[in-house]
């Protein structure tokens, strides 16, 4: 049987605020448990809201940046539920009139035209505190300072069809709420963090299957594990002839499992109702324009904009424009000598490698992009051979430096000097008559082994292509071998 | 059993005597809490009587006032505040068991505007249980009682606050408001008392009962008295996001006696719902007829959808108040109920033991109201009839500044006589449209009645209301009232 895997994320981002949502006290992360609150945060008598107008203009960058419509109106409403962290009984949020609807975010296609995620609505809400059991004791703990941190939650439409797609969606839509200073989107400070909706159904089907969530992912390879398995276990459960029930999960990453937190027999009632202490929030289509003409360029953009400047193919383009800092990066290379192409190229495949091989950022890399260009022009030119570059580059990009006095101090000089190579290709035709001879009887392979033991000789600094050449000409050629 | 104290008199009264240097504010917090300690077998007005820190406070204002520098009207003269009214270092419990030991951090916006108008908090006051009630029997406290006669109710929720001034405890009271607890107390116990327009004063430091209902009131022997009190509280405070950005009405400036040309709406239709005694409407009718006299013109005016106030108003009042009291959970302050198992056995066990029958009926009513399924049938079409009945204000309003009406349907009532739930309900046919519209309302002394059931005679308020804003005409056609008049000047045998 085969199945279509249909995904919805509903991501939960902190706003960059310097206060809480509705109350003075400051925003700090790792505080001692129950220093950043005042009255209002513990829910105190005769306490109320104030809404915080620096979350609303951040939850509207966020919106214009995922095209979203903005409404000029829209509605706290209370959600009401029992909880120890949950201070007043009831969370702020947004729930008849969100801030936001019907936005989308695009990820590049590998083939084909740019997929376009849907967006149901983004709403401003409060994020609850923190209890804490700490093993020793059977009491629970409780920590206030996370509550009524600022967030948005970014709801998307079922359109996410793998594991490996919510993950790039969500890559994407991290980079979008940092690009436009909406949030910092650190997920190991929890500022960042998604519950999926995943269900099965078979091939060509209309209709959604029931559906289970995930709750609480808080990393891009959790998002993408947890969703596997979930995936797993439905497909493995409908092809046995079972029934999905539709749950709350949480996901075990040590253990890789999935566990289940409650099973749904109806849907909840939080019995949402306009909050009475707030106020609409009003927002004028003027003010909407403001923000969005302050807005920074984002990665869409940015990225049709490196194709056509610098005659990327698109997914290069988009695979830098995707992130901020790289793109900068990149740009400044690209204004060098060297075309923008090649340092595309290099940047794409060397420098993203050992960026991942050191789990490293583009920040951390020490070579100035101007060397890094200064480097590829090198090697576009033949001064170094492109093996002996990259080697180089590896070395460079965490020590920095100049490449062409690196090139000069290690005698890496590509030889490509037709009276040089040729002597060594002499030597080596002579050493080795076995390979000559299968050259000769047509094993195409052997020229291959003979090269390489010219760039042996040379310590790889010979120019493959001079040295194919040579070879070739003094193998087969008119002049023949001087024996 | 009657006091050793002689009650004090009105705000003007002791303003005049303190300027003269008859008395000090000192003697006047000790007169006043020694009344209040006199009257509390028979009234249980006063809760938490602060006589340290009150005397200390009245010490500085008699400085303040000997150098010439009382901070206002109100400087060294007492007070006292409801209990759901907070204030920084004192308890606030609601009159609920749930906030047993709770001392609040933090003043209310009108307190810390009292305090810095130089006013001197003696105590607080007895109340129902969060508010919840028009009797003051729903006190952890056991309920206060009417100065009038101690075997009847002084009307509720703020009965504590209406008591204390009519028994002569005090001069001025905090109260509030959420659908009469300050007017139908005042009017039960024959004294004046004010709901402004809401968001006048800050709720800020308000222990919340239905958010979009309440305000901050004002007790006092006169209007006079309520002005000068408003004056001090009201005005835009950033602290609550529903307060009027509005400058305050500056009521006391603009008593000037003068009701010339003022065209009062008489509506008959909700002067003819079932319920109303016909000798508080002949009360009320006559009142209206001294002010016809003094110039004013009467116009009669319709209210068709006021039938359906009530049955709006505890739909919506119930529905905010099962959010409001869900803070009310064992995890951070006040009651915590030790009960076998977790956390949710815990809330559990607090809840019912620290909430009264009054308060959980009204949690679970508003629970039931905004249930899936039930919300569109009664919490929506409650706010609906909001907006009718908004519009049918609007309406009167094109005719008239004012409408007058009665406060309660009857006067003070036997604790026995609301033994149900509904009949204590519909006791407030008349005030809750003031609080489902957010217009300001007065309730003040227009003479008295005998009970249905017969008895001495009892005070009967005249309910005059405002459009929205206007609180300075609704206190100017009071104080006018007043001074064409003598029913405010009656007082209960000390």
């Amino acid at each position: 049987m085969s199945f279509e895997v249909v995904i919805g994320l509903e991501v939960h981002c902190q706003l960059r605020t310097r206060s809480k949502l509705f109350s003075s006290a400051p925003v700090r992360f790792g505080g001692a448990p129950n220093t950043s609150v005042v009255p209002l945060d513990i829910a105190l008598p005769g306490t109320l809201p104030v809404l915080n107008g620096a979350a609303v203009e951040l939850a509207i960058r966020a919106a214009l940046a995922t095209h979203c419509t903005i409404h000029e109106r829209s509605i706290f409403a209370r959600k009401n539920y029992f909880y120890p962290d949950l201070p007043k009984g009831y969370q702020i949020s947004q729930y008849e009139q969100p801030l936001a609807t019907g936005g989308y975010v695009e990820l590049a296609a590998s083939e084909g035209a740019a997929r376009r995620i849907r967006l149901t609505r983004i709403h401003m809400e409060e994020d609850a505190g923190k209890s804490v059991h700490d093993g020793s004791a059977s009491d629970t703990l409780i920590d206030l300072n996370r509550a009524g941190i600022p967030l948005i939650e970014i709801v998307s439409e079922p359109d996410l069809r793998s594991a490996a797609e919510a993950a790039e969606y969500l890559r994407k839509l991290r980079e979008i709420v940092r690009a436009v200073g909406a949030s910092d989107a650190d997920m190991e400070k929890g500022q960042f963090r998604c519950d999926a909706n995943v269900s099965l159904r078979r091939a060509g089907a209309t209709t959604l299957g029931t559906r289970t969530e995930i709750k609480n992912l808080n990393s891009f390879r959790f998002v993408e594990a947890a969703i596997e398995r979930e995936v797993q276990r439905q497909a493995e459960l409908l092809e046995s002839g079972g029934a999905i029930v539709q749950a709350t999960l949480g996901y075990d990453a040590e253990r890789d499992r999935l566990g289940v937190m409650r099973v749904k027999e109806n849907a909840d009632d939080y019995r949402y109702f306009p909050d009475p202490d707030l106020i609409p929030v009003v927002i004028s289509a003027a003010r909407i324009e403001a923000i969005r003409a302050a807005l920074p360029e984002l990665a869409d953009a940015r990225a049709r904009r490196f194709a056509a400047q610098y005659a990327l193919a698109p997914r290069d383009a988009a695979l830098i424009a995707a992130d901020r800092a790289l793109s900068a990066w990149f740009e400044a290379a690209a204004k060098q000598p060297a075309q923008p192409k090649s340092v595309a190229n290099w940047l794409l495949r060397d420098v993203l490698a050992a960026l991942r091989e050191r789990d490293a950022e583009i920040e951390h890399v020490k070579l100035a992009p101007e060397s890094f260009a200064a480097l590829v022009k090198l090697a576009e030119d033949g001064a170094i051979t492109a093996k002996n570059a990259r080697a180089l580059l590896a070395e460079l990009l965490w020590t920095g430096g100049d490449p062409a006095s690196a090139i000069a101090e290690r005698g890496l000089a590509a030889v490509s000097d037709a009276g040089a190579l040729g002597a060594v290709a002499d030597e080596v035709i002579a050493a080795n008559a076995k390979a000559v001879a299968s050259f000769r009887a047509g094993d195409e392979k052997s020229l291959n082994f003979l090269m390489g033991q010219v760039m042996r000789r040379t310590q790889g600094k010979a120019d493959p292509a001079a040295v194919r050449e040579i070879l070739s000409r003094k193998l087969g050629g008119d002049e023949g071998v001087t024996p | 059993m009657s006091a050793r104290t002689e009650p004090l008199g009105t705000l003007s009264e002791l303003r005049a005597a303190l300027d003269a240097g008859a008395v000090t504010s000192v003697q006047l917090a000790e007169r006043a809490l020694a009344r209040g300690a006199e009257l509390d077998a028979r009234f249980r007005a006063l809760l938490f009587p602060r006589r340290e820190r009150a005397l200390e406070e009245a010490a500085a204002a008699d400085v303040r006032r000997a150098r010439g520098e009382a901070r206002s009207v109100l400087d060294g003269v007492p007070l006292a505040i409801k209990d759901c009214i907070v204030q920084a270092g004192e308890p606030a419990t609601a009159a609920s068991r749930i906030l047993s030991g709770y001392v609040s951090p933090f003043d209310a916006s009108a307190v810390a505007r009292l305090r810095a108008a130089g006013a001197v908090i003696v105590a607080r006051t007895n109340m129902d249980e969060f508010a919840m009630g028009s009797s003051t029997a729903h006190s952890c406290y056991g309920p206060a009682r009417n100065p009038w006669d101690p075997e009847r109710s002084p009307g509720g929720s703020s009965g504590g606050s209406a008591a204390a001034v009519a028994a002569g405890i005090v001069p001025l009271a905090l109260g509030s408001d959420t659908g009469g607890s300050v007017r139908q107390p005042a009017a039960l116990c024959g004294i004046t008392g004010m709901k402004p327009t809401y968001g006048r004063v800050s709720r800020y430091g308000l222990i919340a009962f239905a958010s979009s209902l309440e305000g901050i009131g004002t007790f006092g022997r006169s209007a006079a008295d309520c002005a000068a009190l408003l004056d001090a509280i009201a005005g835009h405070d950033p602290a609550d996001s529903t307060s009027l950005p509005e400058p305050p009405p500056r009521a006391s400036a603009s008593l000037t006696g003068d009701v010339s040309g003022l065209r009062i709406g008489i509506p008959r239709d909700v002067l003819a719902l079932p319920g109303a005694s016909p000798a508080v409407v002949e009360r009320v009718l006559a009142a209206a007829d001294v002010l016809a006299r003094a110039g004013a013109k009467l116009v009669d005016v319709e209210l068709p959808h006021m039938r359906y106030g009530i049955a709006a108003y505890y739909l919506i009042a119930t529905a905010e108040a099962s959010s409001n009291l869900a803070r009310f959970d064992g995890v951070r302050y006040g009651l915590r109920a030790h009960a076998p198992g977790g956390v949710t056995e815990m809330i559990e066990a607090t809840r019912s033991e620290g909430f009264g029958a009054e308060v959980k009926r009204r949690v679970l009513l508003g629970t039931y109201v905004l249930s899936a399924g039930y919300y569109d049938a009664y919490y929506r079409k409650a706010q609906r009839v909001r907006t009718l009945l908004r519009r049918d204000f609007e309406r009167a309003f094109a005719a008239c500044e004012l409408i007058a009406m009665p406060t309660s349907p009857e006067v003070a009532f036997r604790f026995d006589a609301k033994a149900d739930a509904l009949s204590e309900y519909l006791a407030d046919v008349f005030t809750v449209p003031a609080n489902l519209a957010g217009v300001p309302a007065i309730s003040l002394p227009c003479g008295v009645a005998r009970p249905e059931g017969g008895g001495s005679e009892l005070p009967v308020g005249l309910q005059l209301l405002g459009r929205p804003l206007e609180d300075a005409a609704v206190l100017r056609a009071a104080d006018a009232f007043q001074r064409l008049t003598e029913h405010h000047l009656r007082r209960p045998a000390p």
